[in-house]
């Protein structure tokens, strides 16, 4: 079963590196998705599946009861996934800022950046 | 791109999943629910309102700047951490007063609304710079 | 009151400036308040990190627990001395760029939110130094990179729109590196507490999943600190932003990386026969080389100083490789010197672009007679960054490449030196564009630059050359620190507890922990 886990996050894995290698930048941002999530998921298989009771302290007990599922790699993967979210929010929020002053989200026609004090052109620009 | 019926029930909506998100808030003072959650359903009712009417008028209709929602919230969650760091040594060991009838009272509440409004806040800032200039 | 204040002494850089971006957030549409809260929020974390860094020196490694979580359940701060001076370092420059930001920032960008999402990086930064929980340093470099990414854009012009598209993507490709090793680290160990972590690695026989984890650390740590081959985010961003911002980021961001490097790669992994020295110290020339390289055909102060921050990470990564405590003490010598160097060169840059107009070095000049006091105020760091003595970066290089020479690795120092002198080809075609020669074309007066840049300018430099006068003190406490890196046992015992020293078991608590952790862990 492990196995399987592990090829399907490898597939996961995959499929957002190759998306991050794309030129276009919704592309890479939907890759970082995946990765993100792939990784997610390796957080919480490296807490174990097995158990399945979810970690809640019954009433009247003070502690978990033997075969409750590992609570910690839940807390993880949810500040991840949360933390995850937002960054990509941001970014999707700077892409579409970006498309909208610039009118492409080609990699190969954005560089504003590159070309702003570039030691290749005789007069750089002087902002 | 302005539908009355559109509009109509999304006044209602607004209204409907505030209230929700508020008794998602109050839910998760002892069960599942609890602020982040609340936040992210009433953040969702007002990006209702942007889809619906515009995000001008969503602005209005909660009238104050969605970052200065999440500045009170993070003080709100600051402000909750103290009376642990202060009777506990330890920041953000929640305090708690019992009442008689079982009902209590912590400092967990106002940790929780710090995370409501500070999710609230910080997704509608996100939203309304997605929505703005689309609509 | 004081006491306990005292007590509580790691917990207040993190405090201050968190409740001061949330009052500053509060504020959003009274800028004139937000500075306000922003200028005493600096000055009260300048004072808490003093604090700290004089209670770690006088009672040893600080430790404090969260929400009543004992040790290696829940979130620790932890500060031993390494940490207690890069919060220092920290203070200081977060006050010396706020106050030469009230002159730089325009309204417009502090209208975008300069000021809570300032004090917002300073939060994170402060945090990542003092976390001793290894997802929780995760959790403050996710809040780290959201913060830098909202500041590098905070104009919206193109070009920032283009170089944060750059920095964003590639930096949250390092951190999901970063939470992968992390993963699989608690796979392997089910620990999250860097003291606990440091604890059962000892005893840990080396496994694939471990080698992966180190690896994955290495390569996340190494995008945020801009390690060659992975340095080119770097200078394709950090010369877009305002100038106030890129001083801040070259202080402080990268060397965020590093001293993760540092608190991971002393703490957790061993470097020596892990064959993690062999790929650090190709990394470490690499670094050099080609950081100092690219410095060398730019002509834009802001790219050449972006150029130069790679190939100094360098001579840090220099003295981890190596990892003996000399090299260890002189890279943490580095780190400290570097902070204040650097951030002040690019505040220089600032002023320069103030009294021309340009960052562009083929049109700016005559700024020595125009304006001799910043000539001589650009003078101090960038001799210190070359190396020139009797300055700080003199004895800083000094330490690393004595390190060098001491561990074996001659090559290394030669590549080390061959640096130094192409920095200081850098530092005086500088000199030579900017001050020395006739400014070309018409305009031959050079505005003034007013006293809020020259203040902060002069202050770095002051430290720069109190450093190096009387480096004696400073390369003491960079020995105690490294001293402190190399035998963590008081790092541990601080966060653990008396009883925790090295081959103490703890068995896992029922009340707090899962009983799966210890079980298949084993398998």
């Amino acid at each position: 079963m492990n196995l399987v886990y592990a090829a399907a996050l490898a597939a996961l894995m995959g499929c957002g590196l190759y998306m991050l290698l794309s030129r276009q930048v919704v592309r890479i941002i939907l890759g970082i998705a995946l990765i993100s999530a792939a990784v997610n998921f390796v957080i919480f298989f490296a807490g174990r599946i097995g158990a399945s009771v979810p970690p809640l302290i019954i009433e009247g007990e003070t502690a978990l009861g033997p075969d409750t599922a590992n609570p910690l790699p839940q807390a993880l993967v949810l500040t991840a996934i949360v933390i995850g979210f937002s960054l990509v929010a941001f970014a999707a929020a700077l892409a579409l800022k970006t498309y909208r002053e610039t009118g492409t989200l080609d990699t190969r026609e954005l560089g504003d950046a590159e070309a702003l004090g570039s030691p290749y052109t005789k007069e750089a620009s002087s902002k | 791109m302005s539908s009355i019926i559109f509009s109509a029930m999304a006044r209602l909506f607004f209204w409907a999943m505030l209230a929700v998100s508020i008794f998602i808030l109050y839910r998760g003072h002892d069960e599942p629910g609890g602020g982040f959650v609340g936040g992210l359903v009433a953040a969702c009712s007002v990006a209702i309102l942007a889809l619906a009417d515009g995000v001008p008028s969503a602005r209005g209709m909660i009238r104050v700047h969605p970052v200065i929602l999440v500045g009170i919230g993070l003080v709100l969650a600051i402000v909750s951490g103290l009376p642990g760091l202060v009777l506990d040594a330890s920041f953000l060991t929640h305090q708690w007063l019992e009442f008689p009838n079982g009902f209590k009272l912590g400092t967990t509440m106002i940790f929780d609304l710090g995370v409501y409004l500070v999710v609230f806040g910080g997704f509608l800032s996100l939203v309304f710079r997605l929505y703005e200039e689309v609509s | 009151m004081i006491d306990f204040i005292i007590e509580h002494a790691v917990v207040w850089p993190v405090a201050v400036p968190i409740t001061a971006a949330a009052l500053a957030a509060m504020f959003w549409l009274r800028q004139d308040i937000q500075r306000l809260v922003s200028m005493v929020g600096l000055v009260l974390m300048l004072g808490a990190s003093l604090l700290l860094l004089v209670t770690v020196m006088q009672d040893g490694v600080q430790a404090r627990q969260f929400g009543s979580w004992a040790a290696p359940f829940g979130i620790s701060f932890a500060a031993d001395l390494l940490s207690a001076a890069m919060v220092m370092i920290t203070g200081v420059l977060a006050v010396a760029v706020g106050v030469f930001g009230l002159a730089d920032i325009r309204k417009r960008e502090e209208h975008s939110g300069f000021h809570p999402l300032f004090l917002g990086m300073l939060t994170s930064v402060n945090g990542a130094f003092l976390t001793g929980d290894i997802f929780n340093l995760y959790v403050w470099f996710e809040i780290m990179l959201i913060t830098a990414m909202g500041l590098l854009v905070l104009g919206k012009t193109r070009a920032q729109l283009d170089g944060t598209l750059k920095y964003a993507v590639l930096n949250l490709f390092s951190t999901l590196l970063f939470l992968l090793a992390v993963a699989i680290l608690y796979g392997a160990t089910g620990s999250l507490n860097m003291a606990d972590l440091s604890r059962i690695l000892a005893t840990t026989e080396p496994s694939a999943a471990l080698t992966l984890s180190a690896a994955l650390f290495l390569a996340g740590f190494g995008i945020k600190a801009g390690y060659f081959p992975l340095f080119f985010w770097l200078p394709a961003s950090y010369h877009t932003a305002s100038i106030t911002i890129s001083a801040i980021f070259a202080g402080l961001l990268t060397k965020v990386g590093v001293y993760a490097c540092f608190r991971v790669f002393t703490l957790m992994f061993e470097i020596e026969g892990s064959g993690l020295r062999e790929a650090m110290v190709v990394i470490a020339a690499g670094t050099m080389l080609f950081g100092v390289f690219g410095a060398a055909v730019q002509w834009d102060v802001r790219r050449i100083l972006s150029f130069h921050i790679v190939s100094q990470i360098g001579y840090m990564l220099l003295g981890l490789a190596i990892a003996t405590p000399l090299a260890i003490a002189g890279a943490v010598f580095y780190i400290v010197h570097h902070i204040i160097v650097k951030a002040n060169l690019f505040l220089v840059a600032g002023a320069i672009y103030r009294a021309t107009g340009t960052y562009d070095l083929r049109k700016s000049g005559g700024l020595m007679r125009t304006n001799p006091l910043l000539a001589a105020l650009f003078l101090i760091p960038a001799i210190s960054l070359a190396g020139l003595p009797p300055l700080s970066g003199f004895w800083a290089k000094f330490l690393v490449i004595d390190a060098s020479f001491q561990g074996g690795e001659n090559w290394l120092a030669a590549v080390a030196l061959f640096v130094g002198v192409l920095t200081l080809y850098s530092m005086s075609k500088i000199w030579i564009e900017a001050f020395w020669k006739a400014p070309p074309g018409v305009r031959q007066t050079a505005r003034p630059v007013p006293v809020l840049m020259l203040l902060p300018i002069a202050a770095l430099g002051a430290i720069t050359v109190t450093i190096g006068l009387s480096p004696e003190p400073f390369i003491q406490y960079a020995q105690a620190a490294a001293e402190t890196l190399v035998n963590p046992e008081a790092y541990i015992v601080a966060v653990l507890g008396e009883s925790a020293g090295p081959g103490v078991e703890i068995a896992f608590d029922p009340a707090t922990a899962s009983p799966i952790i210890i079980e298949e862990s084993v398998q």
